[in-house]
């Protein structure tokens, strides 16, 4: 199914990425965020762009997604994009990027190190888990604004192209993507003033800059569909800007809607089945048909739930994009497929 | 391609769970459902609860924000703080023998002001409550949810109350969260950075590190602000001289998890990740000397009995190519292919699912096929259950 088939959106597919130049994916757990944070990477490289993806999680999903050692808080060039794009690489520690903070506001490495030493990590994962999420999203706020020519300067310095096109963040899952995105009020009542607070400032306008834009992943099952629309009106309601619905996984469309509604209804019809397999020339048709009958009215009554899931989420009134389920092989090939599928669904830079 | 050809080669079955048996035996009194998020960990959890109430045990089980739906399946409007008894609207005049079935959720924030309001007198009892660190503390994510779970699973333990209690650990970004935060927290509280931050000048430790201290200090100020440390140094005095042992008090539920009567259940889907998790997890468990009952695989795609298992994907995609190039019988090609898409499904489960057990030989195993709909009341959690025992998946058709 073609969703671009489906008439026009409040906003179409090219207003929720074109322009954007920090793309933060969430999703219910189990739906595979970092397979399409990943392609979506991948899509908005797509011809000559460059591109950064960040994972915050510390769970090394994008090495495991390549099968490559894990990678390190260092931005590394991983994938490259059809028509001479790249996507760099970023697992976001805390730790490193406290300790790189230090070093690049007050050159202060040592005092840095002594920090860590003292369970500072522990400090800031454990007491306070919003200052964990200021160091991480201070860290993609920064490269979300670095700039070509010069080294690295807090932010807002420097007047040449930015370093990267785009930056895909993929982000904690829906459950949690309200308060690390607002990172602003977690830290206010801990840091009221100070650099710390300060950063948050910065991070927080960032991610509510008009060029950013929150991206749901989801896969047409009840329990991360209703997470999807809840956590779409939580985050419209926190004034952020949603940028498309992604439905991974969907399955094939094999009937067409007259036979599915009867097979669901009342099973396919098992005669014409065994007719077939007859012709086909297979073993057994009367018991195998029985078995295939059985899929089929599985598979009739998913898809038909399917459809409605795809129709509530239409509802929310976001650009919809869908992604077949992953075939085995090769990850990168897999990976590149589901790119070029977004891409043609309006994914670009 | 002849591998994949064959779908039921000599593929050695692991050695199955028996679900009923653990439940059954009054020697288990805990069982901890664990696993990576987005795995049906909650439900796994009610489904398990439910059959053993059942079953005539009276159990409670203490789920993590769960959905909706599942709270309303047990007929709670809203699951809160305290175990509420699950009626069945069913067969409301009880089923056998003196099971009952509660079902609570975890409320950390409220847990952890109990904690405090029990341990400090009322005055510092509100200072603590007030503290921009508490509530920091005690409505993050990282870390007290998990204690939380811990500390509620050990009050229920000590009232004597359950003979089963299940436990849904919260949703980490890893399943070792849950056997690691508590620690990590009470560390924390207990710790070194704390007690250096917060000690008096001149005191022992300082004098030991010297100068250190200053640099440290005055570090943390210039990047919080001033205010920052003022409230972290009256939080810990409020909160040290309440607790001193909050590390122990951690460690020993932590030990109380390897008593005999403590059960784990792993439960994963069929993905790469998920089963990597429970990997690290059985492997965890083994180490710290805590028992894996075993692994819950949640979510599979068997194929139906028969002769449909025997046909391999290429026989039937081979066949529904020839009836589309005649035309005809439209049905059986999509049927056809439908069996194709499945059978490749089902072997890239099996894989994925032999590998893991190839690292953790004999760890019992039972499979939970995938159900169309979400769970919207207790017949379907009964499905489930049944499914966990043993029983082969039922047909739709």
């Amino acid at each position: 199914m073609n969703e671009r088939e489906d008439g026009p959106h409040d906003g179409g597919p090219e207003e929720a990425f074109a322009g954007a130049r920090l793309h933060i994916v969430t999703g219910k757990g189990g739906t595979g965020k970092t397979t399409v944070a990943t392609a979506l990477a991948l899509a908005l490289a797509t011809d000559g762009g460059r591109v950064l993806l960040v994972e915050v999680e510390g769970r090394q999903g994008v090495a495991s997604l390549l099968e490559s050692d894990p990678l390190p808080h260092e931005e590394r060039e991983a994938l490259s994009a059809p028509g001479g794009g790249s996507v760099s690489v970023l697992a976001a520690d805390a730790e490193a990027a406290l300790l790189e903070y230090l070093d690049l506001f007050y050159g202060m490495r040592r005092a840095g190190r002594a920090l860590t030493g003292l369970g500072a990590v522990d400090f800031a994962t454990s007491i306070a888990p919003g200052l964990r999420d200021v160091l991480l999203t201070g860290k993609i706020t920064e490269a979300v604004q670095r700039r070509e020519g010069g080294r690295r300067r807090p932010p807002g310095s420097g007047t040449g192209r930015h370093h990267y096109d785009a930056v895909v963040l993929d982000a904690p899952p829906t459950g949690r993507i309200g308060s690390f995105l607002n990172v602003h009020s977690e830290v206010a009542g801990l840091a009221t003033t100070g650099p710390v607070h300060d950063q948050a400032e910065r991070a927080m306008k960032v991610v509510r800059s008009d060029r950013t834009r929150v991206h749901f992943v989801t896969t047409p099952e009840e329990m991360p569909v209703q997470e999807t629309r809840e956590g779409i009106a939580e985050i419209e309601a926190s004034g952020l800007r949603v940028g498309a619905v992604i439905v991974n996984m969907v399955g094939p469309t094999l009937l067409d809607a007259a036979d599915l509604s009867a097979t669901a209804a009342a099973g396919p019809d098992v005669d014409a089945i065994t007719e077939g397999l007859k012709a086909a020339g297979l073993d057994d048709p009367a018991l195998l048909s029985e078995g295939l009958a059985s899929e089929l009215r599985t598979y009739a009554l998913r898809h038909l739930l399917e459809l409605r899931l795809l129709g509530e989420l239409r509802e929310t009134g976001r650009p919809l994009l869908t992604l077949s389920r992953l075939e085995s092989g090769a990850p990168r090939s897999a990976l590149s497929g589901l790119a070029r599928r977004l891409t043609e669904q309006g994914a670009r830079r | 391609m002849t591998e994949a050809a064959r779908p039921r080669t000599a593929r050695p079955e692991p050695p199955p769970l028996d679900v009923d048996a653990l439940i059954d035996d009054v020697a288990t009194r805990v069982v901890v459902c664990c696993g990576s998020g987005g795995v049906g960990k909650t439900t796994t959890a009610a489904a398990l609860a439910l059959r053993a109430a059942e079953r005539g045990r009276r159990t409670v089980v203490i789920t993590v924000d769960p959905a909706r739906r599942l709270a309303q399946a047990m007929g709670l409007d809203r699951l809160d703080h305290t175990p509420r008894p699950v009626t069945s609207r069913e067969d409301a005049e009880g089923s056998s023998g003196r099971g009952e079935l509660h079902a609570m959720m975890l409320d950390m924030k409220r847990t952890f002001d109990e904690i405090v309001e029990e341990h400090a007198d009322p005055e510092r009892a509100r200072r603590i409550l007030a503290n921009p660190f508490y509530r920091s503390l005690s409505t993050g994510f990282s870390g007290t949810q998990e204690y939380m779970a811990m500390e509620k699973l050990g009050q229920l333990r000590r009232s004597e109350a359950w003979d089963l209690i299940v436990v849904d650990t919260p949703p980490s970004r890893s399943a070792l969260d849950f056997l690691d935060a508590p620690k990590r927290l009470g560390r924390f509280l207990d710790g070194g950075l704390v007690r250096f931050l917060t000690a008096p000048k001149g005191n022992g430790v300082l004098r030991f590190l010297g100068a250190g201290f200053d640099v440290v200090g005055s570090v943390i100020g210039r990047i919080t602000g001033p205010g920052f440390l003022n409230d972290l140094r009256s939080f810990v005095s409020a909160f040290d001289a309440v607790f001193g042992g909050f590390q122990e008090r951690a460690e020993r539920t932590y030990r109380s998890l390897r008593g005999p009567d403590t059960a784990f259940l792993v439960v994963a889907a069929p993905e790469p990740d998920p089963l990597r998790e429970a990997s690290f997890f059985i492997e965890r468990l083994r180490r710290d000397s805590m028992s894996p009952a075993g692994l819950v695989l949640n979510r599979t795609h068997p194929l139906p009995a028969g002769p449909a298992a025997e046909l391999s994907a290429q026989e039937a995609l081979e066949a529904a190519e020839s009836l589309e190039g005649t035309g005809e019988h439209p049905l059986a090609a999509a049927a056809l292919r439908l069996h194709a898409e499945r059978v490749r499904a089902r072997e890239r489960e099996l894989l994925l699912r032999d590998r893991t057990l190839a690292a953790h030989p004999g760890i019992r195993t039972v499979e939970v096929a995938d159900r169309a709909e979400a769970v919207h009341d207790l017949n379907g959690l009964r499905g489930i259950g049944a499914s966990l025992a043993g029983a082969a998946p039922e047909t739709e058709g």
